[in-house]
């Protein structure tokens, strides 16, 4: 009784607290990062270096006035931010984060739950997502945020199939689609698939930039272009949730990276023997590291890169990516079959 | 004893909000109740140990089919629904007192003719997801590549149907 | 103790729910929703009695359903567009005349 319904809460508790905390403090990193890469400073005034500029941002839309367009469609329009946030959140209960630990007497997994279909459960989980786009801005009965909630998810869409290509290599690679599973084969292999995979790894990682719609393929959020998108119309708390669902999904595909490509909570060179010092660090604490150099990559890119056209856009995810993932697909299992 | 508690609760959703989506005002409210709808039997699959089905059920049929529908109802942006005015030659009422005759009489045959319990309902094995793509490689290989080919020809047939010009 | 009677009836209730919004129901793409309730009325009972009788034939032939129904809704609502291109309506009852 404690082992199946104790033990699995309080990690919920914990992976949630820690998702939210991190998306808080992603969002002063972003800040700083762009300053930086800018030459100025940031947010520096409230706490030291601006450290708890965070705190100052979620107590601002905390209290700010809640507004409803006047003929928007009411259910929908409140329902709308939480359709997008809760699959964000949700996607976190399949992800390893660490070894199995053996406290008082009982194993604590690593994983909130070992779901044997663990990575189709976070694809589709993510197309759920979408939802949310679509009818915030439909339900907002106004011309902006319609256009750029259809673009928006066009965009989802496109850039889904060929993630989902790059994730069928893994698929092959490791047997199996449990994400544990994942992570034990890399073990096994002693590689981490994203050596092995590197061409699944790139576009994989474009894929994420499109996914979550960040720059260079945030045109459907770009201040200069559509106001500023699906969400022009929520303020308040439910603005919040679709700016917290935003850097949870940055969140979750750093994750779903980080187990799938770059060996999750592995040390590198896992099989090494004389390496296996390295272990000594918790598995946890190497995880977070990888998702966080993935996090940072992402906050790199929008600092450099300037933003793709719509057309340009669709262009790459069609006649490009997927057409390259595909490819990707078949190599694989030839090398498969004849090596 | 949770067992059916679940298949109680699930099986009220699943008919409630199939209810909500043939009478529901406003279309757009009658696809989100069919989301719900597409849920709730994925949850339902989960409960009856086809995980593999579920997922496939949320990511093909509510995150693909219905957003499809979604997008259609957007773009059919009707100011006056079909249904806003009542016609006159149509026989709504009539039509479900005879459906739910017939249910009557399909859960009469059911409850009275198949009493009893139909074989062990062991678990079928872990490894759902190998099972089924042994079975779809091996026996059913041709049906599978039919249902590709279907796919292809489905996919070219709405691109040319909802081009603007060709 | 639920048996496969139990999953034939909610699948026989979700069936009857589709051909009422299927019989009554006049915005065309409503009665297409209720052809979706129709396949997943089928697809319960394909599942459950995969579970009921052990065998894993049920559920690939629900994987084809929804290939068959996922292929069909494509076409059918590019079918839709093309017809409000044309004439600007999606109710079914003015959709009688193949000319015009």
């Amino acid at each position: 009784m404690v082992e199946t319904v104790i033990v699995p809460l309080i990690m919920i508790v914990i992976v949630l607290v820690a998702v939210l905390v991190t998306v808080m403090y992603i969002v002063l990193l972003e800040r700083k990062v762009q300053a930086w890469v800018q030459v100025r400073l940031g947010p520096m005034r409230v706490g030291p270096h601006g450290i708890l500029q965070p705190l100052a941002d979620v107590l601002k839309l905390f209290v700010k006035e809640d507004i409803t367009p006047a003929r928007a469609d009411k259910w929908v329009f409140t329902a709308a931010p939480i359709i997008v946030l809760v699959p964000a959140l949700i996607a976190f209960a399949v992800i390893p984060f660490g070894r199995d630990l053996t406290l008082f007497g009982m194993t604590i997994p690593g994983r909130i739950a070992d779901v044997n279909v663990g990575l189709l459960y976070i694809i589709s989980v993510a197309s759920i997502g979408i939802y949310g786009i679509i009818l915030g801005g439909w339900s907002s009965n106004s011309k902006y945020p319609l256009l750029a909630s259809l673009r928006s998810s066009a965009q989802l869409i496109s850039y889904e199939i060929a993630v989902t290509m790059t994730l069928v290599t893994v698929i092959m690679l490791a047997g199996t689609l449990s994400l544990v599973g994942i992570v034990g084969a890399q073990l096994s292999k002693g590689w981490w698939f994203g050596f092995m995979q590197p061409v699944a790894f790139f576009i994989y990682f474009i894929g994420g930039l499109a996914e979550t719609n960040r720059a260079p393929f945030d045109l459907p959020e770009a201040e200069q272009e559509l106001v500023a998108g699906f969400h022009t119309e929520y303020s308040g708390m439910r603005f919040a949730f679709y700016f917290l669902a935003e850097y949870a999904n940055m969140i979750v595909v750093s994750s779903v990276a980080t187990t799938l490509f770059l060996g999750g909570w592995l040390a590198p060179f896992p099989s090494v023997p004389w390496l296996s010092f390295l272990g000594l660090v918790p598995g946890w604490a190497w995880f977070m590291l990888k998702t966080f150099g993935f996090l940072y990559v992402f906050l790199w890119v929008r600092a450099t890169l300037p933003r793709y056209r719509y057309d340009q856009l669709m262009r790459l995810g069609w006649k490009w990516l997927i057409p390259l993932a595909i490819l990707n697909v078949v190599v694989t299992g030839l090398l498969k079959v004849l090596v | 004893m949770v067992e059916a508690a679940a298949f109680y609760i699930l099986a009220a959703l699943i008919l409630g909000f199939g209810a909500l989506v043939i009478t529901a005002r406003s279309t757009v409210h009658s696809v989100l109740f069919l989301v719900a709808d597409f849920l709730c039997v994925a949850a339902l699959y989960v409960t009856l140990q086809a995980e593999f089905l579920a997922v496939i059920q949320v990511m093909v049929y509510a995150g693909g089919i219905v957003v499809l529908y979604l997008f259609v109802v957007m773009l059919v942006n009707l100011k006056r629904p079909p249904e806003a005015h009542s016609d006159p030659r149509r026989l709504g009422r009539l039509g479900v007192v005879m459906a739910a005759a017939v249910l009557a009489e399909l859960v009469a045959i059911f409850a009275v003719g198949w009493a009893k319990p139909a074989g062990g309902e062991g678990a079928l094995s872990p490894k759902n997801v190998e099972q089924i793509g042994r079975a779809l490689y091996t026996d059913y290989l041709i049906p599978f590549e039919l249902a590709s080919i279907l796919l292809l020809v489905a996919m070219i047939g709405a691109i040319i149907l909802a081009k603007r010009e060709l | 103790m639920i048996t496969t009677t139990h999953y034939m009836m909610l699948s026989a209730a979700l069936f009857t729910l589709g051909v009422v919004g299927v019989l009554t129901r006049r915005n065309i793409i409503i009665v297409f929703m209720s052809i979706e309730l129709m396949l997943n009325a089928v697809n319960i009972n394909l599942i459950a009695f995969s579970y009921y009788l052990q065998s894993a034939i049920g559920q690939v032939f629900a994987v084809f359903i929804i290939v068959v129904a996922a292929a069909e809704a494509a076409v059918g609502l590019g079918i839709i567009l093309s017809f409000y291109r044309n004439k600007e309506t999606v109710n079914i009852d003015e959709m009688s005349l193949l000319r015009w």
